[in-house]
């Protein structure tokens, strides 16, 4: 079967969409009629650097920016929250690749040429027809020591595959296209403070949708050691000499407005000051206690970053970031898919290593998720086309390390599209999360929250 | 009449009205604009004859022209290209406030054809008359997708535009203008604009259709009628509120704190003599004395890069400054949201680095080699020479002697032969930067 998807394009297209945007701070342009606009999309952003942090942060919907410092102490000295950490595969991850299903009679008739050799990978403890992808053995290994919860199929009836569609409707912890503000972010909005970007983290150069919220201002944090002033061909003596006139031209001027640019120049001359320790070339790094992979995407920059602000008492509430790869593998899947969930799967141990070596294991759970799964058969072109039901992972110190619902099989799990269905809801899971580790009202939150089956997911 | 500056027009006179009313002088322009007095310099802003683009011409990275339409930030680029090189800067500058005014991002648009199919129509129409501007952007593509007016319909209104058209372009929030009730009538009044969608294309067609629109009769502002849009922008700018929103507003994009009362009546007065035309309120307000004695104004990112490649007689080049702009809090074609960027908020410790590394690209090209044997080693020329590179800007005597002083100091480190060789171009590099980067230059 070879049918093109008229999808593809236009993810690649939304991507680079996406990616311009990202430098507005805002979410995706709509680019066809009907399809959602970003969660907070249009909310208002400020960039600034944070001198407590020593980080550079966009801040939304934050009304002073004064405030924020001081919410920020504020809040460092109340007792540490849990810290639920959203990481999002774009493109809809093959769930039959991630974890696939060796003992199914159906596998390779649907798979002849993507299935995965019957030992390639780890068995599956909890359902030994299924063996992790071979990229995935870091979370084979954390599984085995009962801190990764699986979801195999999960999903939502009356399944959207458009990729922004499906992604809304994780984002928003529903499915209305309409809705604008993240599930993280209402939940931010009932139980967050007015002072504490903080609370609500994405890490990336936008704000992460699914920590949109309509009261309380969240973050999003941008390159944390970048804040340094070079100039063209100026070195040496010369350029120490400068950095110091660059402060001395910040003194105070009687003009209003001359004065308010002499402030900003002061300010950041005192902040680059503090943040010199963190200047691209310095070896501290962020002291990470074990060693993160090696790798440009920023992925784990970004985590060995978190794991270094939880440590130093920051008060993180929900984060939210992307992971690195491509997940929509129309066409040569075996190489993306496995690029993807190898840098992934490795960032993912690096830090659950980095928690427990600090101590700071039993407050994060992180949850892993992709917009939807991928057909049950295969293209023509070495590729799967969107499908339903995806995979997920909860991953822990605390994550009950127990399988929710189960894999339906490909004899009577595939729906009328060849989709695999779900049993579990992302729903349901959401509600289970703010229940069981944030202590929250999911009603208040997650709309129908009663309809929604609960599992047990935190130890 | 609203009061005007008798005052000494001078060169600094004139550069602060370049850069209020342009995108800041090239070099030995405000000199000249100095010699024709402030009549005769306003008189040479309003009326500067055909438009012919100076400067080199515009192009990417590679070399090749830019494609606006098609390569992500060559619409912005294209129109920086337009602040850096026009001959009629004011009326350029009326573009940028009308594109702040009437707030359209392309994040709700989409084609950038759209968006400078709008630009254009802010420099057609930026000085001439303010119904007949508010009319056409009403019927405007990009606002009609950007405000929702192709999904405000009979039977089913949307009140995007019309609460804005109120709030936002004529009438302002919270002065009793206008109720909720009149949010509701105008959306009903403003219905009818549809588009046809081509799968190639796009949204293409934009058009008025009859059948979409609401006939019935509305209550508007305590009038009744069977009102449709041309009604809808007529009754607000005949509000008897609208001249003193429009004053203030427009004020505030010249002169950076509220004009007195007598200004603004005056100012109104000029606004509806004239019959609602803009140029006389724009030539009224740079003539009035607040512009030449009051507080000097923080610089929008977009008007501190042109005027920075003005000054240098550089031109548009590379697309660094796309993300550069970003950076700097301003991206062009995509402000924050429909109220428009928050001129009070320009300057932070994160955008003031943007904005160094602005002037660092800016200069870079004409960076001195160490081996420069030519440079000077007397502090005070190398300040004279690093600010003729910039177009010599005026600087306050603050900021001259720290940048002097710095110069003696970093001169006086060469403590061996091989820096008494390179230290005078190294220093004069560095206060090519600070000059650029210095209070004096973010605002005007």
């Amino acid at each position: 079967m070879s049918r093109s998807c008229h999808h593809c394009d236009e993810f690649t297209r939304a991507s680079l969409f996406r990616r311009g945007a990202a430098e507005a701070g805002r979410g995706l342009p709509a680019i066809e009629p009907g399809m959602p606009a970003p969660a907070g999309t249009g909310l208002d952003r400020r960039s600034f650097v944070s001198g407590a942090l020593g980080l550079a942060l966009s801040v939304y919907g934050l009304g002073k920016l004064r405030l924020f410092e001081d919410g920020i102490a504020q809040a460092a000295s109340d007792p540490a929250q849990p810290v639920l950490v959203s990481v999002f595969l774009p493109g809809g991850a093959d769930s039959l690749s991630v974890l696939y299903p060796v003992l199914d009679p159906n596998y390779r008739r649907l798979r002849p040429t993507l299935a995965l050799p019957d030992s390639a990978g780890p068995v599956f403890s909890e359902d030994t027809r299924l063996h992790w992808h071979p990229k995935l053995q870091p979370l084979a290994a954390l599984h085995t020591e009962g801190k990764v919860s699986v979801m195999p199929a999960i999903g939502y009836t009356h399944p959207d595959q458009s990729h922004f569609t499906s992604r809304h409707f994780w984002e928003v912890g529903a499915t209305d296209a309409r809705l604008s503000s993240g599930w993280m972010g209402r939940y931010l909005d009932h139980h967050g403070v007015s002072d504490n970007p903080l609370q609500g983290l994405s890490l990336d150069y936008q704000l992460q949708p699914a920590l949109a919220s309509t009261k309380v201002p969240v973050a999003s944090l941008a390159a944390p050691d970048e804040y340094t002033f070079g100039a063209p061909g100026v070195w040496g003596e010369v350029e120490n000499r400068m950095l110091q006139t660059m402060g001395a031209l910040g003194a105070h001027r009687s003009d209003p407005f001359l004065n308010q640019a002499a402030k900003a120049v002061a300010q950041s001359d005192r902040l680059r000051r503090q943040l010199a320790p963190f200047a691209k070339n310095s070896d501290t790094g962020y002291g990470s206690p074990v060693t993160y992979p090696d790798d440009d995407s920023g992925f784990p920059r970004q985590l060995a970053g978190l794991a270094a602000m939880l440590a130093a008492n920051l008060p993180l509430h929900c984060v939210a970031l992307t992971a690195p790869g491509s997940y929509d593998t129309h066409s040569d899947q075996p190489q993306a898919l496995a690029d993807g969930l190898d840098i992934t799967a490795r960032t993912l141990f690096a830090f659950q290593r980095d928690l427990e070596a600090r101590g700071l294991a039993d407050r994060v759970l992180t949850l892993v998720w992709s917009e939807f799964g991928r057909r049950g058969e295969e293209n023509g072109s070495a590729g799967t086309d969107h499908g339903a039901a995806g995979t997920a992972f909860l991953i822990g110190s605390r994550a009950r390390g127990q399988m929710v619902g189960e894999f339906p099989g490909l004899a009577t799990g595939l729906d009328d599209d060849g989709n695999l269905r779900p049993t579990s809801d992302f729903r349901g899971v959401y509600c289970s999360l703010l229940e069981q580790w944030l202590h929250a009202d999911a009603s208040a939150v997650i709309p129908g929250a009663r309809a929604f089956a609960r599992s047990a997911l935190v130890a | 009449m609203p009061p005007v500056y008798r005052g000494h027009f001078g060169k600094p006179q004139a550069e602060r009205l370049l850069w209020r009313a342009g995108f800041g002088p090239r070099p030995g322009e405000a000199e000249g604009l100095a010699k024709l007095g402030l009549e005769g310099a306003v008189h040479s802003l309003m009326r500067p004859g055909r438009d012919r683009l100076k400067g080199p011409r515009p192009h990417d990275d590679r070399g090749h022209k830019l494609s606006p339409y098609d390569r992500w930030g060559h619409d912005q680029l294209w129109w920086l290209d337009r602040m850096v090189r026009t001959t009629k800067p004011l009326h350029e500058r009326m573009t940028l406030v009308w594109h702040d005014w009437f707030a359209t991002s392309r994040d709700g648009v989409g084609p950038a054809k759209l968006m400078l199919r709008q630009n254009q129509l802010f420099r057609r129409l930026g000085l001439s008359s303010f119904p007949g501007l508010l009319m056409e952007v009403t019927r405007d593509p990009a606002m009609l997708l950007w405000l929702s007016g192709v999904d405000n319909e009979k039977g089913s209104p949307n009140e995007n535009y019309a609460r804005e058209l109120m709030e936002l372009f004529t009438l302002g929030a919270d002065r009793g203008a206008y109720s909720e009730r009149d949010v509701r009538e105008q959306a009903r009044a403003l219905t009818g604009f549809r588009y046809t969608w081509s799968d190639s294309l796009g949204p293409v067609r934009f058009r008025f259709d009859p059948k979409r629109h609401d006939t019935g009769t509305k209550r508007i502002f305590g009038k009744r009628g069977h009102f449709d849009w041309r009604d809808s922008c007529h009754l607000c700018v005949h509000h008897r509120l609208h001249p003193s929103f429009f004053v203030t507003k427009l004020w505030s994009y010249f002169v950076p704190v509220p004009p007195s009362g007598g200004t603004k009546r005056s100012l109104e007065r000029v606004y509806v003599r004239s019959g609602y035309e803009v140029g006389p309120v724009v030539a009224a307000i740079l003539r009035h004395p607040a512009l030449y004695t009051g507080p000097r104004m923080v610089k929008s990112p977009a008007l501190y890069l042109a005027g920075l490649l003005r000054g240098l007689g550089r031109g548009i080049d590379t697309e660094a400054w796309t993300w550069l702009m970003e950076l700097a809090g301003q991206q062009l074609f995509y402000p924050p949201n429909v109220a428009g960027w928050d001129d009070s908020r320009w300057l932070d410790t994160a955008t003031f680095r943007a904005r160094w590394e602005i002037a660092g690209y800016a200069i870079r090209p004409r960076v001195l080699k160490e081996s420069d044997k030519h440079v000077p080693d007397k502090a005070d020329k190398l300040v004279d020479r690093a600010r003729t590179v910039l177009g010599g800007p005026t600087l306050t005597g603050k900021s001259e002697a720290t940048l002097t002083r710095f110069a003696r100091h970093a001169l006086g480190d060469a403590n061996a032969r091989w820096k008494k060789q390179q230290y005078p171009p190294l220093v004069e590099n560095a206060l090519r930067q600070l000059l650029a980067t210095a209070p004096d230059l973010q605002t005007s």
